[in-house]
């Protein structure tokens, strides 16, 4: 099958915030046009536009993508919105590659936003929606028992202890100390301070989350004659992957991501990775809790089952370590405006191939990297291969 | 990168509490109700009647809970009803100290998977765990159903009260 080769040309963020002034659609624009800018780019030169939001429960707003579309820069243009949960910050920059890959169109501008902090008295209750309406939600449940249940079915099955998976929060929101953009960023933050932070569903603890966040980010993609043209420094994308498992998550092992190894699969295939471990360079998994790095780390195949805790206390994960992992500062540091969250990740790795990344720079001149989104009722995994 | 970062404005409760930013509010008027379809309206049925039942696949072999009348992975319609026992396994658990909004409880909450004995290996459901003190609780623990009064239950999940240690 012939497809076109697509790179990732220019990228620009808006700070995250607790509750921003801005509008969803502000949001947006606010994103877009540093991204537009970035790669000295107008709206003219964009043939179509991918939005990646929420829900529309989060928002109150019906059909949120027709109402943010002004401020992604879609007027009068081809525009589609993809969704899938907490995938969706990865699957947006993917529907960016196959609206190019397919030949359809030169350039795309593709924007994640998430304004969570308008739905009161918390997004949860919006988010509550997602267990199962007839068996579930009569039990009242709460959305951190997901992540509980979970956490607890990983660290039962390897033996781990809170200790093992708090180094996670301690790196990344030390990380985000460097990020401009971050909501979270502590340079001095330690283990003690997650151990010590309030239980809020056992195991999971006020440190082990990264909270409720408004912002958006932007990417611009283009194929290779326009990429060429507009940047020294184009990032390509070799490889995409996406897999949705079963809804009923308590048929399923909750100790391993499976859905996430078959989109990693999928991905490394596409960019001829045989050796994930060796070949990739910097890894951006999804972090909305400190557990879930460590899960996906082993989902991605970069460290054997159960073994990612091992690796991230001997260092290996730190920003200059044998595998840099969310050197970012992930969403446990620089914030979780969920789908704007996961293509942050897929900037990072942009300005991170380039060299441009200032002081969260990795060491090395690193030349191809992973990153990855999940979501739903733990069920779905997306996952981008970009190299330099 | 910083160049690439706009100087998005944070608002903080003082922007609120001293009146210098503007909202408006609005609560959404949406009720609805759910057909509980053939599977899980035979399992509700059933439940009424003290019985936990899952559905069986000749193609594959598994017996599933909850129910279903197509197996999602052989996409062929399930074959028949099996009654399961009212037993299982804690397969995992959460103490939840917080409600929905953030606001503590006083005791823990505490939901776990509980494979039910009967189904495949594996499958089972969401549910509470009680009579048991929260740090006694364990990954693996044998429980039993605690069924509501017969007269008191209507067809739910919750005709269950919850599951207690065996």
């Amino acid at each position: 099958m012939g497809r076109n080769r697509v790179a990732i040309v220019g990228a620009g963020m808006t700070r995250f915030v607790r509750r921003a002034q801005e509008t969803a659609r502000e949001l947006a624009w606010e994103a877009a046009s540093k991204a537009l800018e970035s790669c000295e780019m107008t709206l003219d030169d964009i043939d179509a536009v991918v939005i990646g939001t929420a829900p529309e429960a989060f928002d109150g707003v019906h059909m949120n993508s027709e109402y943010l579309s002004d401020g992604c820069g879609g007027w009068g243009k081809p525009v589609i919105r993809g969704y899938v949960g907490g995938g969706t910050g990865v699957f947006a920059p993917i529907q960016g590659w196959y609206h190019v890959a397919s030949g359809l169109f030169d350039t795309v501008l593709v924007v994640c936003e998430e304004k969570m902090s308008s739905c009161q008295p918390h997004p949860q209750g919006a988010f509550l929606t997602i267990f199962d309406n007839i068996t579930e939600r009569p039990l009242e449940p709460n959305l951190l028992w997901i992540f509980a249940l979970e956490m607890n079915a990983y660290m039962t099955r390897y033996g781990l202890d809170k200790r093992d998976i708090a180094q996670v929060s301690v790196k990344n929101k030390r990380n985000a100390a460097d990020h401009p953009a971050a909501l979270l960023g502590d340079a001095n933050i330690t283990v003690e301070d997650v151990l010590n932070s309030e239980v809020l569903a056992w195991p999971v603890q006020r440190l082990d989350v990264s909270p409720v966040t408004d912002g958006a980010v932007a990417l611009v993609m283009s194929a290779e004659h326009v990429a060429r043209r507009v940047t020294p420094k184009p990032v390509w994308v070799e490889g995409v992957g996406w897999c949705l498992d079963t809804a009923y998550w308590t048929d399923r092992d909750l100790s391993y991501p499976t859905y996430v190894e078959e989109a990693a699969r999928m991905a490394y295939k596409m960019a001829g990775i045989t050796e994930p471990r060796k070949q990739i360079h910097i890894a951006e998994p999804y972090d909305p809790f400190d557990y879930k790095e460590l899960h996906h780390l082993e989902g991605l195949m970069l460290f054997d089952k159960g073994k990612a805790p091992e690796a991230t206390a001997l260092g290996i994960t730190q920003r200059n370590g044998d595998l840099p992992v969310c050197p970012s500062g992930g969403l446990l540091g620089v914030g979780n405006p969920i789908a704007a969250a996961g293509m942050m990740k897929v900037a990072e790795l942009f300005w991170q191939l380039r060299g441009e990344a200032g002081a969260r720079q990795v060491p090395g001149q690193p030349k191809r990297g992973v990153a990855q989104a999940w979501g739903d009722l733990m069920q779905v995994g997306t996952v981008i291969v970009l190299g330099a | 990168m910083k160049e690439h970062v706009y100087g998005t404005i944070g608002l903080s409760e003082k922007d609120f509490a001293e009146g210098r930013v503007v909202f408006e509010t609005w609560e959404p008027n949406a009720r609805y109700a759910w057909d509980t379809g053939v599977a899980i309206g035979h399992y509700l049925k059933e439940l009424q009647a003290g019985r936990l039942v899952g559905r069986y696949c000749t193609t594959c072999g598994r017996t599933m809970i909850p129910p279903r009348m197509f197996c999602e992975q052989c996409f062929v319609p399930t074959d028949s009803w099996v009654t399961l026992q009212d037993t299982g396994t804690v397969t995992t658990f959460s103490l939840c100290n917080v409600t929905w909004n953030m606001e503590r409880v006083e005791k823990p909450l505490m939901p776990a998977v509980i494979a039910i004995d009967g189904a495949s290996p594996g499958m089972g459901i969401l549910h509470l765990l009680g009579e048991v003190e929260p740090d006694q609780v364990k990954i693996g623990m044998r429980v039993r159903a605690v069924w509501k009064p017969a007269a008191e239950r209507v067809g739910a999940i919750t005709d269950i009260a919850y599951f207690k240690p065996l």
